[in-house]
């Protein structure tokens, strides 16, 4: 893991915690959805605030998937949900909303919880035994090397 | 009603972004490091190779199924029930479908952290 990895793990965090603010602000102001007018959730797209998180979460997206080419989904994860302590710290410190003894509690194991991910290794390293074929999912390229761009398997290893 | 409605787009946003997440994962870790391929072959390897990938697309695919459910969900119940229970479950599931589906070595490292943010997160919606 260097700088740069970890610059796109904040990408997740920040684009995602971004996004879905945006986009929860937009549904306000869309109203709710009728099951049936399903056609009306199309519209939502409209809505500007909704417009504004879909183009953050495509940033997250971008990042998410970087991050998935390297590292292991059970370690990226919990960076996501570093985005709620963001949007907590937000509230209180910029628009000095109240945060409850409960929700700081929630702070304090999300936190937790991802820095005991992050002490650990980023990808589950890979023996020529466990090279079978996953179980639902065949997975030809990772031993069978047919792209040239692959990196090799020693830098997949380091923390 | 409205609570039914509720949780059943709750859970169609889990089992979605689930089934997405496992098969981004995978397909992502078929595509290679993206910022090695990136420095080597271009952006335009990246995308061809990212959107070539069968498992990319089915995972996209999933990943709208979550998104609209979200959508509704986010329609029907506060953002401060739906986010926090969808984003816990989820976690949940995914460190149980990374260890089955993608046999991502998940410790007690691992689940002690997906233990530890799931219940946060729930806090969270406190």
């Amino acid at each position: 893991m260097n700088f740069r990895k970890y610059l796109v793990l904040a990408g997740v965090t920040l684009f995602a915690s971004s996004g879905d603010a945006m986009l929860s602000q937009g549904m306000k102001q869309v109203g709710n959805v009728s099951i049936h007018h399903l056609q009306s959730v199309i519209f939502a797209i409209l809505n500007p605030w909704v417009a504004v998180g879909i183009v953050l979460l495509l940033g997250f997206f971008a990042a998410y998937m970087t991050a998935l080419s390297w590292a292991d989904l059970t370690y990226v994860l919990p960076a996501t949900s570093l985005g709620y302590v963001l949007l907590a710290l937000v509230a209180k410190f910029f628009l000095h909303e109240h945060v409850s003894p409960l929700r700081w509690m929630g702070i304090a194991l999300i936190t937790g919880g991802v820095g005991f991910v992050a002490g650990g290794p980023a990808l589950t390293e890979r023996t020529e035994d466990s090279s079978a074929p996953l179980p639902r999912l065949a997975n030809p390229a990772r031993h069978g090397a047919p792209h040239s761009g692959v990196v090799p398997h020693s830098e997949e290893i380091e923390l | 009603m409205k609570t039914l409605y509720t949780w059943s787009a709750i859970l169609a946003i889990v089992f979605a972004s689930v089934v997405g997440d496992v098969l981004l994962a995978h397909a992502m870790k078929q595509v290679g490091d993206v910022g090695a391929l990136f420095r080597s072959k271009g952006l335009a390897a990246v995308l061809r190779r990212t959107l070539e990938n069968p498992n990319f697309l089915m995972g996209v695919t999933a990943m709208a199924v979550a998104f609209f459910s979200l959508l509704f969900a986010l329609s029907w119940g506060d953002v401060s029930l739906v986010g926090p229970a969808a984003a816990s479950l989820t976690f949940v599931g995914n460190a149980v479908a990374a260890k089955i589906f993608l046999r991502e070595r998940v410790d007690r490292r691992r689940w002690i952290a997906a233990g530890l943010v799931a219940a946060g997160v729930a806090l969270l919606a406190g």
